[in-house]
């Protein structure tokens, strides 16, 4: 019997977001990226459109409390956030700059706003690329400190975060005052996830400003949750539902670092095998299987699993069409 | 896509003659339609009408054994295209891939290697299942020999991999109680290959060069009686082996395409390990029910493996552990006890961080449904007189001497009410399991 090719047609195709402002555009990026505009599930090249998912990598404030794997490609910048974000993308080839300003934990180092807007201006000046910027979880620190920045950074186009349900509304206001884009973060929950996406719509930021964090699980510890919500989400975007329409971004250095797996020496687990490749593929694999669940953005830690998700997404953007 | 029970009504003889002990054909009809009748009971169905009545019962893929025995691993018999609908059902299966080339030391070393490959985390065993042995020597001998040497060093799976239908029958004699896979029947060998399958009963792989000429391929070798296929569209990029595999499950499961009702195989083809595992990933997420790598390496192994478990375990079912006091180390009458959920993503990461802190101690998993800690706070199914009940039901105040307890950071709020509940003192941790060893550092001396 003739194969007959089945194509799904979608009605609508994901939100396009872009990220970052050129010196035309009111910014100083050497260049914009876009996120998102697919109209197909992921990597279906030849049932529509697929936008290219794309690396940001993770630079922190402060000397991250990383195991030494992680530390060592980046021991020589690890002081500088504007050295180590220029490494991230000349040697290593980073679309973009995830700058957590863990250090403004008032648990922790408690940076001030002015040194965390310091911090900010110093990446800006030290790449070209356009930034992620975060706090430090700590909701009313995470206020002053988002706030600041996003004044400092007016025009640049920044994605900025973490908005969540019961806090979305001074970090919102601060993206439509200073034009910037907002990281929409639900627990993953694939209601509270929209609902969150209509509350910020709602205050009056365009869908085409919001990008949804679903909140992952690394790999062997829930990852397949954040599977398969990020499966339902870019169905419900392609059959037009505009509260899930937007780009995702995942949080996967951090999750699969965490993870016992991606650390533990050979010498405590021999079974499991030597620990460096481990916990590169530990993260490389968290990255590759999310890709497949319609992953736009991914926040990645080792620059080995940096180029070898690279070469993935290469190989993956190949067109399949018949 | 089951047939309702008017569409079998218009395959029965009509007869009503009641033999079948229900008394018309149309309630008959209802009854198999429901599952609670079988066309067996009819004796006067047609030929053609039975077949036609099972091909429409049979799964859209079909089920495919490789091996026998305790090893056997069953493949496809999938019912969906994304896991949210309902589950994935048979987990894709591992074979590593050895070469005839190789001398038999190397061979031995390779399988020995293989072998080895067994992981334990999370309280889950991973395996792989098969080993492919690859006929690249140029002595046809070779394989013969290689296959022998391997089957009897191994007790995984066979995967006999040959373009020559005559090399493989050498081989095959041998191993054919193995019930191993023959790779594979092509256009220009489906016919020899067809007839050593079908001789020995063993499933039989095959590739077409393109999904056209697979289903071609594939109908062929059906109506030469073979019907245990695993497929291969040929496809060895990753882009259009995704795209080929996603055409042949939703052709099977939308459309009930017969010919493409079968699991499939992948062949990884990236020279870099670490690539090799991303595109097996890719692989397994795309519906692929067998993967062949190269690399045999542990820490290789280990991450694909652990990908493959979770995307098969069932969306509905949170996976959860015994309610217990689990000891963690040569615990005695002094060690700490910890309290946390019985969701088993949530118990062992607490496990793990309590190794790490290299103090023996106590752990106690309280039933909350599988729920994490806050959720099942936020549920009441972690409340302190669950904690207290769960206390007593285990004996604990005979386990330690001590009046101590450490719960979780994150419901510190039930400190007052179980200190009250049940004397003990009650120490509140950290709210994230990865605080677990700073906090026994800073508040449990050894």
């Amino acid at each position: 019997m003739a194969v007959q090719i089945l194509r799904d047609r979608s009605r609508a195709t994901v939100q396009k977001v872009v990220l970052g402002a050129t010196k035309e555009q009111g910014g100083t990026r050497s260049h914009t990226i876009v996120v998102g505009g697919d109209a197909a599930l992921p990597f279906h090249h030849f049932e529509g459109e697929i936008s290219r998912p794309v690396i940001a990598m993770e630079v922190q404030d402060i000397v991250p409390d990383w195991p030494e794997v992680l530390k060592d490609p980046f021991n020589d910048v690890i002081n500088e956030p504007g050295r180590w974000a220029q490494k991230c993308v000349a040697a290593y080839g980073a679309d973009l700059i995830y700058l957590k300003l863990a250090g403004a934990d008032p648990e922790g180092a408690n940076r001030s706003v002015d040194q965390c807007v310091a911090t900010v201006k110093e990446v800006l000046q030290a790449v070209g690329v356009p930034l992620i910027v975060v706090g430090c979880d700590d909701v009313e620190k995470d206020h002053d400190v988002l706030e600041a920045v996003a004044e400092t950074a007016a025009g640049e186009n920044l994605l900025l975060g973490n908005a969540e349900q019961d806090n979305y509304k001074s970090l919102t206001a601060a993206c439509m005052v200073h034009k910037h884009n907002i990281i929409a973060r639900s627990p993953l929950d694939i209601n509270i996830c929209k609902q969150l996406n209509i509350l910020i719509n709602e205050m009056n930021l365009g869908l085409d400003h919001i990008v949804i964090d679903p909140s992952i699980g690394g790999l062997g510890y829930g990852i397949e949750y954040a599977y398969s919500i990020m499966e339902r989400i870019r169905l419900g975007a392609l059959q037009g539902d505009k509260m899930l329409s937007m780009p995702v971004i995942c949080t996967v250095g951090y999750e699969a670092w965490r993870a016992k797996e991606a650390v533990a020496p050979v010498s405590e687990y021999p079974g499991w095998g030597k620990e460096v490749e481990r916990g590169i593929l530990w993260e490389a694999v968290t990255a590759t299987a999310l890709l497949q669940a319609g992953a736009h953005i991914l926040l990645m830690r080792h620059p080995e699993a940096v180029a070898k998700v690279k070469e993935n997404i290469d190989q993956l953007m190949a067109s399949n069409a018949y | 896509m089951a047939l309702t029970g008017l569409e079998i009504y218009k395959q029965l003889p009509k007869k009503n003659c009641g033999e079948c002990g229900t008394p018309t054909c149309l309630a008959f009809a209802m009854n198999l339609a429901a599952g609670k009748a079988s066309l067996d009971s009819c004796p006067y169905v047609s030929d053609a009408a039975r077949e036609a009545l099972n091909a429409a019962a049979a799964p859209p893929i079909a089920k495919v054994v490789l091996g026998t025995g305790t090893a056997a691993v069953e493949m496809g018999d999938e019912t969906e295209l994304f896991r949210h609908d309902k589950r994935f059902y048979h987990e894709t299966a591992i074979a590593i891939q050895v070469s005839d080339n190789l001398s038999n030391e190397e061979l031995m070393a390779k399988v020995a290697a293989i072998n080895e490959l067994q992981f334990d985390r999370v309280g889950q065993h991973y395996t792989i299942q098969a080993i492919a042995i690859r006929h690249d020597a140029d002595d046809p001998n070779a394989f013969q020999a290689a296959v022998a040497a391997v089957a009897a060093a191994t007790r995984l799976n066979l995967i006999l991999m040959a373009d020559d239908a005559a090399v493989l029958k050498t081989a095959v004699a041998g191993v054919a109680d193995r019930k191993p896979l023959l790779y594979a029947a092509t256009a220009a060998n489906y016919e020899a290959m067809t007839a050593l399958a079908k001789e020995f009963n063993c499933p039989l792989a095959v590739y077409g060069n393109g999904l056209e000429e697979l289903a071609g391929l594939v109908d062929k070798i059906v109506a030469l009686g073979c019907k245990q296929l695993v497929l291969d569209p040929g496809a060895r990029e990753t882009s259009r082996a995704v795209a080929d595999f996603t055409q042949i499950r939703r052709l099977a499961i939308k459309k009930r395409f017969r010919s493409f009702g079968y699991p499939i195989i992948a062949l990884t083809t990236a020279g870099d390990p670490l690539a090799e595992i991303l595109q097996a990933t890719n692989y397994i997420s795309k519906y692929a029910s067998l993967v062949v790598l190269r690399t045999a390496a542990k820490e290789h192994l280990l991450p694909l493996l652990s990908w493959r478990q979770n995307l098969y375990t069932d969306p509905q079912v949170p996976i959860r552990v015994e309610e217990k006091l689990n000891e963690i180390g040569a615990v005695n009458e002094n060690s700490p006890v910890y309290v946390t959920t019985n969701f088993s993503l949530t118990y062992y990461s607490v496990e793990g961080e309590i190794e790490s802190t290299k103090i023996p101690s106590y752990l106690l998993s309280v039933d909350t449904d599988g729920l994490s800690v806050l959720t099942a706070y936020a549920d009441g199914k972690f409340e302190a007189e669950k904690i207290a009940g769960v206390m007593k039901k285990v004996g604990l105040e005979n386990k330690v001497k001590h009046r101590r307890i450490i719960i979780p950071g994150a419901v510190a709020v039930l400190k007052g009410k179980l200190e009250d509940l049940t004397g003990w003192e009650v120490l509140v941790g950290p709210r994230e399991a990865s605080g677990i060893v700073a906090f026994a550092r800073a508040n449990l001396a050894s």
